[in-house]
């Protein structure tokens, strides 16, 4: 079967960003930039099912300028067979991303689509979700195993009481939790080999739909910074300091 | 402005959050519905007919809504949108699951995890970890929210409203439930609790937060997790505090062992009094805390207990 793996690309999660000056946007000028944490979980368990004999292949696939094809050359040197690149300039809202997405699964007719959850700049965790909606897909969000089991995939997902196992008619879409697997290290070679691997360019516009924006970034702003407070000597004056101080124990 | 909102519950127990996200549903509107859907839920619609400030109570009480797939719970809230220009829910793993199928259904995109609002369609939210906060309008005809209930304060619970029982269930039959594993805890839900202790990777191991748990124990605290600690294996995601765990803001949270990475941060910055317990003086966690001490925490903890 044919396993789908939407990425991201998205500033290094090892960078604190900066609010731009005029409060417009977060300032990624010169900013090192990688694949998203998550769908890079994801790309791992799409190479995981291919290895245990499972997916037969498994694509990559990017929405962005340009520059997300080196996240995509990153891709398929984990692992992934061949890689999308969806062109387009704008940054766009969730539920355009699923709308380009849904395009790529009806010609590609996956069979597993795996997403990250969240990506780590917008922190949505909306878009996996939205696949699913709008290709009828059953979902297993926050997933910390995935198995493929003949017609079924069960998913054991990440919630908030602790674990949730789902069985979901395939196809189906998943998106990954932190737990779900560690993913390895690209080798030499496999980065040499991927610069050889397909990478399809496809233009956003051409797919047909209206790419509108549905959200309008007002302003950007840093956060209200916490004053650091004072350093304790002993465990009795933390206790003292909480008690009549702070107030917050009796 | 007709507003939606979903409850979160167990089939049990109506969640403290969703007396927040009804605070952040009267900041934009006065006319509130509270949907319950669920299984044998009696006991949630009872308390979700308290809530003040909701005039009416769905519910949608059926065995395909038991575990709340969101296949199914997501064309239930579809179904109803007709009458709503807002549609909202807690952003816990329920909300955050179901919501962007609907918003996706209605053609309209989700606005994600708000912590204030601005207006009827602008919101405000954290991004990059909360390392930036973004204002966002939304330009759909339909506003599909999840709040992030860290943001807003509970409503009493003195309220009456009308319970309407909702006859239709859709079962999409895709998708079913197989087994749960749930964490058996006597401590408050990390969410609600009024104190939160976390473990970080200076924990060493699991076993070592054995440590956290008299404290707990006297102060009525939820146990949390560093990101470093739950990738470590020492314990289980679900205790995990931070941009992709949980979003806690206790009155009183302790930090034993945790360095303070950005990601961690982002989970209980909002918290009103922070502790911090490390043996590393420039340990970033100290930029944050109130109050600081720089001692090995197996000194700390058990010294920490004795004394509270």
């Amino acid at each position: 079967m044919k396993v789908l793996v939407p990425i991201k690309r998205v500033i290094d999660y090892n960078v604190k960003v900066r609010v731009k000056p005029d409060n417009s946007n977060v300032d990624l000028a010169n900013t090192k930039m990688a694949i998203n944490p998550f769908c890079e979980i994801a790309v791992e368990e799409a190479v995981r099912l291919k290895e245990a004999g499972i997916a037969t292949e498994v694509i990559a696939v990017s929405i962005g300028d340009k520059s997300c094809q080196e996240q995509l050359r990153t891709a398929l040197a984990l692992g992934a067979d061949r890689a999308i690149q969806i062109e387009t300039s704008e940054n766009l809202d969730s539920l355009n991303i699923a709308k380009l997405l849904q395009k790529i699964v009806e010609e590609e007719q996956p069979q597993l689509v795996i997403l990250g959850k969240q990506a780590i700049d917008s922190d949505n965790n909306q878009t996996g979700q939205m696949l699913g909606a709008l290709t009828g897909m059953p979902q297993g969000t926050f997933a910390s195993e995935v198995k493929v089991e003949g017609e079924k995939v069960h998913v054991t997902r990440e919630v908030d009481g602790g674990l949730q196992t789902l069985a979901l008619n395939l196809p189906a879409i998943v998106t990954t939790d932190l737990r779900l697997n560690e993913p390895r290290y690209a080798s030499l070679p496999n980065i040499m080999k991927a610069k050889r691997k397909p990478l399809d360019v496809k233009n956003a516009a051409d797919f047909g739909i209206d790419l509108a924006p549905r959200t309008k970034l007002l302003k950007v702003t840093p956060p209200a910074t916490r004053q650091a407070g004072i350093i304790v000597e002993t465990i009795d004056e933390l206790v003292e300091k909480l008690r009549n101080e702070a107030k917050v124990i009796s | 402005m007709s507003i939606l909102v979903f409850a979160e519950h167990d089939n049990s127990t109506l969640k403290a959050e969703t007396l927040k996200t009804v605070a952040a549903a009267q900041a934009i509107g006065s006319d509130i519905t509270l949907l319950v859907a669920g299984y044998n839920c009696q006991s949630v619609v009872d308390a979700a007919a308290q809530v003040n400030g909701v005039s009416k109570v769905l519910v949608a009480d059926n065995s395909v809504y038991e575990h709340q797939l969101a296949e199914n719970v997501s064309l239930l809230v579809v179904e109803l949108a007709a009458d709503f220009e807002h549609i909202i829910a807690t952003a816990l793993t329920t909300g955050k699951n179901f919501m962007p199928r609907v918003a996706a259904l209605l053609d309209v995109t989700q606005i994600s995890d708000i912590i204030a609002v601005e207006s009827s369609d602008t919101f405000v939210r954290p991004i990059y970890a909360g390392n930036a906060i973004a204002t966002v309008q939304s330009l759909d005809s339909k506003k599909v929210i999840t709040v992030r209930s860290t943001g807003f304060d509970a409503v009493a619970t003195d309220g009456n409203a009308e319970i309407i029982v909702l006859s239709s269930a859709t079962d999409a039959g895709n998708s079913s439930h197989v087994s749960d594993e749930l964490t058996v805890s006597e401590r408050p839900d990390l969410g609600a609790a009024g104190v939160v202790i976390s473990g970080g990777r200076g924990m060493q191991n699991g076993d070592n937060f054995k440590l956290l748990e008299g404290i707990a124990d006297k102060l009525g605290a939820a146990i949390g997790a560093s990101r470093a600690a739950v990738d470590a294996g020492f314990v289980p995601n679900d205790m995990q505090v931070g941009q992709t765990g949980k979003i806690v803001a206790p009155d009183l949270y302790i930090a034993v062992g945790i360095s303070g990475a950005i990601q961690h941060l982002a989970g209980m910055k909002d918290s009103k009094v922070i502790v911090a317990i490390n043996k590393d003086p420039e340990a970033p966690i100290f930029q944050v805390a109130d109050y600081g001490i720089v001692a090995d925490l197996f000194d700390a903890l058990p010294e920490l207990e004795s004394k509270l």
